[in-house]
């Protein structure tokens, strides 16, 4: 473990405002100063979000989330800043009961997923913002509990919830008995990294069978890394950048060690983020290798005709855009077109694609305990979406979406089925024409 | 103070010393932002047209994206009201293009007050509207404090001093003649520097940040694919 990451872990034993303070101004850079200076308090930003949608606190307006954030970079570093202090106009500090109470704003109430960056007149990237404003929090000692512990089981045994190497070798040796195909593991030199999130292995270890019979119709290298296996970054969604960089090293180190050309993120939308966006910047340098995720991989070999297709799911299905993909990422069109490919009835919620609602779990809300009844009453929305298409089963690209929206969907007594992507695809290979 | 001498004050040191607040403090307030300064970003892009991207998100903002249209509510016409009345007033009222004309020598066509007038009712209701709005709606309540209002207050004021200025400030020869009513011009006058000298310091500073914020996403997501 990182000293950084140790005094981040060290930081939740004494909450101190003024270590939040310090790491909001440090966050308030030229851009995301613009953007705090921009807003006119038009309030749009509180329809676009779930949270509020569902709860009607006004206090659930994304951009009133950023409010000690704000007051940090007024008092100390705001253009005129110092003079307003001599004026005794500038914000008061701020205090440890106030970061507290923001907790369950910053973290509780935003799943970071971008709806209210998309409504914003002004175009300030809220989603973004709070994942800054987060940073502070975290460094204060303010976020919750729960992510510091994940954080910290993350850090110790490389998954955020204390799964090992044996326990994914177990699933891969029953994947393995199941599809009759060898997984490779730590072959140097293959094409494609593919790392995964301990919620699909313990979870829906089936998209590790899938992956096997798509890199073998694709007649694709591939290989998975007995350490730096995890792609899911519990850094990226408390606000630590310590934690998030020493979790991402893991997967660079496997990637370089085995001199892979692409690392294949994997079926979740804050690992995507985490990996593809965040992560050079984060480590301070650019990758020696490409990072794709596998909605886009797929799309592109059934484009290339390396991934063959027979049959299409006659059920009525519809797609849940994972935030980070789609709004967040810029991934919107592949997994449509894959839709199309395996499914003869696929029918869009209201909203799909980049104004499609969260499942309420993303940001490491799923992750948070006290947040659960919050969660499933934003689900309600999310309801609303699924109830307006009469689908039969949904289908998604992110595991945790997936788990997610599971709990919820029995929560609220429905009775839908939720798929993974890979594995539908997987499910209508044609396998004969391999 | 006579009421000529001050619409002297309102027509020179103080318009000049307002404009020169405005300019000067629009600048510092830019520039401490600036030298913040920002990282460069090292994930590899997956659009490399950032300008464009940036130029997209300054211009699709303009009008609530798909999706989020139907629920935005009335405060977004009031928005566009007063806006655009405000707009139409500044640029469109032939008083105002002389005032600038002298100042300048720049001058162009006018609107009919037939026009101009209506306007000025409707921009004058959609601030009031926008007002009702932001005291009665619990979020906007939340949201704002004193810099709304007195962002609010210093918008209006121009428009209501320029509605009691009109039709009494010229005798027929138009200016430079002096005014036969000095008083409401000078007051008129003073409120719009009251504006000038409020802009850079507070929440009416979103007249030039809205393109660096704007612009500044639509490249974010512009560079990663996403939709503006």
């Amino acid at each position: 473990m990182t000293e950084g990451a140790r005094a981040v872990l060290d930081a939740a034993k004494v909450p101190d405002a003024r270590r939040a303070t310090r790491e909001f101004v440090a966050q308030a850079s030229r851009d995301a100063a613009f953007q705090l200076e921009a807003c006119v308090h038009c309030g749009q930003c509180a329809d676009a979000c779930h949270f509020h949608r569902v709860s009607g606190d006004p206090r659930h307006t994304p951009i009133y989330k950023l409010r000690p954030m704000l007051k940090a970079y007024r008092r100390e570093t705001a253009p005129f800043s110092s003079l307003k202090k001599r004026l005794g106009l500038a914000p008061p500090e701020l205090t440890s009961e106030e970061l507290h109470e923001w907790s369950e704003l910053l973290y509780d109430s935003c799943n970071l997923c971008g709806r209210c960056t998309l409504v914003c007149p002004m175009g300030i990237d809220i989603a973004s913002l709070v994942r800054r404003a987060r940073e502070g929090m975290t460094a204060g000692g303010f976020a919750p509990t729960d992510l510091y512990k994940a954080a910290e089981r993350a850090l110790e045994t490389g998954s955020p919830i204390g799964l090992r190497w044996p326990a994914l070798k177990r699933q891969i040796e029953l994947q393995e008995q199941e599809t009759g195909l060898k997984v490779p593991i730590d072959v140097e030199g293959a094409e494609y990294l593919v790392v995964l999130t301990s919620i699909e292995i313990m979870g829906f270890p089936e998209a590790i069978g899938a992956l096997a019979r798509i890199f073998r119709q694709a007649g694709a290298s591939w290989t998975l890394p007995s350490a730096g296996f995890e792609a899911t970054n519990v850094g990226v969604q408390m606000g630590s950048r310590e934690v998030a960089a020493a979790l991402l090293q893991r997967i660079v180190d496997a990637a370089e060690r085995l001199k892979v050309k692409t690392v294949i993120s994997p079926e979740c939308g804050h690992a995507y983020s985490a990996l593809r966006w965040e992560g050079p910047n984060l480590l301070g340098r650019r990758y020696g290798f490409e990072v794709v995720q596998i909605v886009e991989l797929l799309d592109r070999f059934v484009r290339e005709g390396r991934l063959r297709l027979r049959g299409k799911d006659a059920r009525r299905l519809t797609f849940h855009d994972p935030c980070q993909l789609v709004r967040r990422g810029g991934i919107t069109e592949a997994p449509r077109r894959l839709m199309d490919g395996v499914s003869a009835n696929q029918v869009e919620m209201p909203g799909a694609g980049a104004a499609n609602f969260c499942c309420g779990g993303g940001g490491g809300v799923s992750a948070i305990h006290r947040a659960e009844g919050l969660r499933f009453a934003a689900f309600e929305i999310k309801k609303q979406q699924i109830d307006a298409t009469g689908a039969e089963a949904l289908v998604t690209a992110c595991g945790n979406c997936r788990n997610v929206l599971e709990e919820a969907i029995e929560h609220y007594g429905m009775t839908l089925p939720v798929l993974g992507l890979t594995e539908l695809v997987a499910q209508y290979l044609d396998d004969e024409r391999r | 103070m006579s009421a000529v001498e001050l619409l002297q004050l309102a027509r020179g040191p103080a318009l000049w010393a307002s404009l020169a607040v405005l300019a000067a403090g629009s600048l510092w307030r830019i520039a401490g932002i600036l030298r913040l300064g920002e990282r460069p970003d090292l994930s590899e892009p997956r659009s490399t047209r950032l300008f464009a991207g940036a130029m997209r998100g300054i211009f699709v903002r303009m009008v609530p994206r798909k999706g989020f249209r139907d629920r935005v509510g009335p405060s977004l016409w009031y928005g566009y009201a007063y806006h655009v009345g405000l707009a139409v007033i500044v640029f469109g009222y032939a008083p105002h293009i002389q005032f600038v004309a002298r100042l300048t020598g720049l001058a162009w066509p006018a609107l009919p007050e037939a026009v101009v007038f209506p306007i000025v009712g409707v921009t004058f209701a959609a601030l009031f509207l926008a007002l009702l709005e932001r005291l009665t709606d619990p979020v906007r309540r939340l949201l704002s404090g004193f810099d709304d209002y007195f962002s609010w207050f210093v918008v209006l004021l121009p428009l209501a001093t320029g509605m009691i200025a009109i039709h009494q400030s010229y005798a027929p020869g138009a200016p430079p003649a002096p005014p036969l009513y000095p008083l409401p011009l000078a007051i008129h006058l003073l409120s719009v520097e009251l504006l000038f000298l409020w802009l850079p310091f507070g929440k009416l500073s979103h007249a030039f940040l809205v393109f660096a914020s704007r612009g500044i996403t639509g490249a974010a997501l512009a560079r990663k694919g996403a939709a503006l």
